[in-house]
């Protein structure tokens, strides 16, 4: 990065081939990876799939097993990372702690003797609205204060590729919030490339353009936030992102264009240009809140799928929506999501019901669910090794 | 993977350092075995004699027991005295704790030479004649502070959940002290007690200003100095050196044990 | 003040707010008179002998309650190369200790995180020499580095020395050996402090631009400053107020004399309480100079 000339826009980020292994276990498998430049780009996946890895990839603070990493179409696989055009906001926020927030914002400035740096650094802390607390340590400032202090840190240096660890994670909900749009705003104020990692997923469909989801590894599906949720190609994207109803069952039969899938002795349609497979054994699934509830036996119509009777088994008011689950038998635990027009729930607990959707709302997975526990596994190294110093401490201890 | 001299230079540093810091501690083993008559300057030829007969050494075995018993009775004085203060340092507030921790800390930036004029001073204008009891009273002295150095860090590193949970359960204050405190503060204590012993066992100017004739092993060896510190004294030292080096050392793979026995459950 | 690095490094957890009670001063109590009886009121005893005078017509080492003020400018005209050395010395002996002290504190503390067995080995080595006495370690440079040691030999046959040089008995020597004694006590603190040193700050440091060693000036330094300050007041307080390394049956001679032996002369000696208290009073006056110093900035929280 040539010292004192600032990027005049975003670049594009490539990885190509990328692999990453730990003494143990691999954290990324064969990662293939394109961000156009400009752009907000959200990495989503639990804890453990390797996104934190993939953004210390870029960064340069590791270095991957094989493959390669290009910024702006520069090859800097082996560039190190005081010499790449890239700056994180860390999830910890690695506020220097025996400098002034001014310093702070400054360092990255003056490591690359750029003139003004006092006076950019001010004009960074007014972005986000600090500058007032310029003078203090960060010790003295709170958590969302922080936050945007990291932030200055890192635009103030208007790097190429800016990297988001996970910053928003120890913020409130409504602090989040805020956070969440300053940032949106930033990015394309200034027209940085922004890469965002996140478990929120939310937080992920609301500030980026497009989401990679990620899992054990490797990414499963890529696209904006409108087209992977609507449109999941996995069960691990269709679970992930917001909730769904799967079933699994076979394709007894299809047209022109579409596929008809038998489960529990019904007959799903679901559109052939929504399916990843058209023949075998299959998962379809269709989201909550596009399930109609009925409480009489709905008339059937063209386009439209049927479930049920079922017995409603919980009510689950929260504000908005009130959750609904059905157990309908052969089929399992259906799942609605029906926004409160009025007061009190549609159905009430034991009653029965049926659930219908439209055709073109269902889509097809590629794959099936794995059997899911009740408790996710924690099997990211983080909460690994905390749990093994819990352990020993507690040995220690009664020894 | 490209094998850089900058990688290398701090570990191999470190290596010389350490080497360094062992060069006395092997050179006086080396010397243990030396066939020295009087001066155990010049190397003469090995033996193992002077293992065999280390209390041929006139006064040196009856100064070995000496240090022995002081660093003991020291010990125990500092280490009881010394655990109660930091139990009221960690865990009470008080009136004065400012000024207490202050007048605790004093005696470890008091430079020997005062700290030893200064008692044997006092014991001068008191009347008290030097002798064993006032090397312990001088020993125990300056034990006491690292003592309540040592526990307090411990005191301040127990989770004070579980002598709420202690309460929680039906313990009376006496009984959680006894059971829960005491128990886990042990592995702090005995640290304590250790490095008590040690800097008893190892002081020479304090017990020089105080001990009225009476001799410590250091101070057997500060007089031996002038005319030749027999083999036999390296022989004392090189065995201690060892008793702790294995002590250290075993008490460092047991705890390495454990944690790969609970790595390999987990 | 990091002497845990003694003890347990344990990091501390958060403790219930502290109970007011009377229980803490039942507990201090003995303590308190303890020192009270064998710390303050010797203290106290010697300032009143470094004011007595002697008996008239009595025998040596025989004094009197006095107000006799001159016995200290008696004893810093007698004596002030003594202090010179002793603070010169001392200083020098804590700027070496830190500058070996600080990359092996460096090594163990912060690249050999990954293997925790290797730092535990290392830390048992760095402490090593206090398993064995020190007036031992002391002999045994005297040795090493008398006319007749094979060290001494091979480098005056190198002419590195002069034929009719000595190493021992010179400020060099005397330096060198309480270098050597506070190497210890300069590598725990530090490596205590280096230790919790957050890598996260080292990554920061890189991710803005900062070179490896722009990283360790302006970030690894500063955040191991405690670490340091308690290193070299742990180290020049007591190499001030040494007497063994400058004394003629150990690495020094009659020239490397420093104030802990003009006490010890003094006391032991010539019995002359007074000068000997005088002196202990100065030494001690300038100590506490220094730890008022480092209270001021620090408070008394941490002393402990």
């Amino acid at each position: 990065m040539a010292g004192g000339a600032f990027a005049e826009a975003g670049a594009d980020l490539e990885l190509v081939g990328i692999h990453k292994r730990f003494p143990g276990f691999t954290a990324i498998d064969d990662l293939d990876l394109r961000i156009p430049a400009g752009s907000f780009f959200a990495l989503l996946g639990p804890s453990g799939c390797g996104k934190t890895t993939t953004l210390r990839l870029v960064a340069g603070l590791e270095q991957p097993t094989s493959g390669r990493i290009l910024i702006g179409g520069k090859d800097v696989t082996d560039v190190k990372s005081f010499k790449r055009p890239v700056n994180t906001v860390f999830q910890s926020y690695a506020l220097f702690p025996h400098m002034t927030v001014l310093e702070n914002v400054a360092f990255g400035l003056r490591r690359r003797g750029i003139s003004d740096a006092t006076a950019k650094a001010h004009e960074a802390l007014r972005l986000v609205e600090l500058d007032h607390l310029a003078t203090r340590k960060p010790q003295q400032l709170s958590g969302g204060q922080q936050q945007r202090v990291a932030l200055a840190r890192a635009v103030v240096n208007r790097p190429a590729l800016l990297l988001l660890d996970e910053p928003l994670g120890a913020l409130d909900l409504k602090l989040r919030r805020q956070m969440q749009l300053e940032l949106k705003s930033i990015q394309t104020e200034v027209g940085l490339t922004f890469l965002h990692v996140t478990h929120d997923q939310e937080e992920a469909m609301t500030m980026a353009d497009t989401v990679a989801v990620m899992n054990k590894g490797q990414i499963e599906q890529m696209g904006a936030p409108e087209e992977l949720y609507e449109l999941p190609r996995t069960a691990f994207v269709a679970n992930f992102l917001g909730q769904s109803n799967l079933f699994t069952g076979r394709v007894t039969s299809s047209t022109g264009s579409s596929i008809v899938v038998e489960t529990g002795g019904t007959k799903l349609e679901v559109p052939k240009e929504r399916a990843q497979r058209h023949t075998g054994e299959v998962t379809i699934g269709v989201r909550p809140e596009k399930l109609m509830l009925h409480t009489s036996p709905p008339k059937k119509a063209a386009g439209v799928n049927v479930l049920g009777p079922g017995r409603v088994t919980d009510v689950s008011f929260s504000g908005v929506s009130t959750q609904y689950q059905i157990a309908i038998p052969g089929v399992g635990l259906v799942t609605v999501f029906a926004q409160n027009m009025v007061f009190g729930p549609v159905v009430n607990l034991g009653a029965e019901a049926w659930v219908a959707w439209t055709v073109d709302h269902g889509f097809g997975l590629v794959d099936e669910p794995e059997h899911a526990p009740r408790f996710a596994a924690d099997t990211d190294t983080a909460t690994i090794a905390v749990q093994t110093r819990h352990e020993l401490l507690a040995e220690i201890e009664e020894s | 993977m490209k094998l850089s001299l900058g990688k290398w230079l701090l570990p191999l540093y470190s290596v010389l350092a350490l080497i360094f810091l062992l060069v006395p501690i092997v050179y006086t083993f080396v010397f243990s075995f030396n066939d020295s008559v009087k001066s155990n300057i010049v190397w003469v030829g090995f033996t193992f004699d002077k293992w065999a007969n280390v209390c041929d050494a006139q006064g040196l075995c009856a100064a070995f027991a000496t240090s022995i018993l002081v660093g003991v009775v020291a010990t125990v004085i500092a280490t009881v005295l010394g655990t109660l203060m930091a139990i009221a340092l960690a865990r009470f507030r008080f009136r004065g704790r400012s000024a207490i921790s202050l007048l605790l800390f004093l005696p470890m930036a008091t430079p020997e030479v005062v700290l030893g004029a200064g008692l044997a001073a006092q014991f001068l204008s008191a009347g008290i004649p030097k002798g064993l009891g006032t090397i312990i009273i001088a020993h125990a002295l300056f034990c006491l502070s690292f003592v309540v150095v040592t526990v307090k860090a411990r005191v301040a590193s127990l989770d004070p959940a579980l002598e709420e949970a202690g309460r929680d359960l039906y313990g009376s204050p006496f009984q959680v002290f006894l059971r829960v405190t005491l128990p886990l503060l042990l592995p702090g204590i005995t640290a304590a007690a250790l490095l008590s012993f040690a800097l008893s066992f190892d002081d020479f100017i304090i017990t020089r200003f105080n001990n009225g004739g009476v001799e410590t092993l250091p101070v057997f060896i500060y007089t031996a100095a002038a005319r030749g510190v027999p083999a036999e004294a390296n022989v004392i030292a090189s065995a201690v050196f060892l008793l702790a080096l294995v002590l250290v050392v075993v008490q460092q793979l047991t705890s390495a044990s454990r944690r790969k026995r609970l790595a390999k459950l987990g | 003040m990091a002497f845990a690095a003694f003890g347990t490094s344990a990091a501390p957890v958060e403790q219930a707010p502290r109970r007011k009670s009377r229980i803490a001063l039942l507990l201090l109590a003995p303590g308190l008179a303890y020192l009270a009886l064998f710390f303050l009121t010797p203290l106290v005893s010697l300032v009143m002998t470094s004011f007595q005078a002697p008996v008239e017509f009595g025998d040596v080492g025989q004094y009197q309650p006095a107000f006799k003020v001159e016995n200290y400018a008696i004893v810093v005209e007698a004596y002030w190369p003594h202090f010179l050395r002793a603070f010169g010395y001392a200083i020098a002996a804590t700027v070496f200790a830190l500058l070996i002290s600080y990359p092996l504190a460096y090594f163990i503390g912060v690249k050999a995180r990954r293997w925790p067995l290797l730092q535990a080995l290392m830390l048992v080595l760095v402490i090593a020499p206090f398993f064995i006495s020190f007036l031992l370690r002391t002999l045994a440079w005297k040795a090493l580095m008398s006319d007749e040691s094979g060290i001494v030999v091979f480098l005056k046959s190198l002419s590195i020395i002069p034929e009719d040089g000595h190493l021992t008995g010179t400020a060099f020597s005397v330096i060198f050996g309480l270098t050597y004694n506070f190497i210890p006590f300069m590598t725990l603190p530090i490596y205590t402090t280096l230790e919790r040193l957050d890598t996260r700050y080292l990554e920061a440091g890189s991710d803005l631009y900062a070179s490896p060693a722009s990283t360790f000036w302006r970030v690894t330094v500063p955040l191991s400053l405690p670490g340091v300050v308690s290193g070299t007041l742990l180290t020049f307080i007591p190499a001030s107020g040494d007497y063994i390394n400058a004394s003629a049956s150990f690495l020094g001679s009659a020239q490397t004399q420093m104030v802990g032996n003009a006490i010890e002369a003094n006391f032991i000696s010539l019995l002359n309480y007074p000068e000997a208290a005088a002196l202990s009073v100065i030494l001690m006056g300038v100590i506490l100079l220094l730890v008022a110093l480092y209270v001021r900035r620090t408070g008394t929280e941490d002393l402990l």
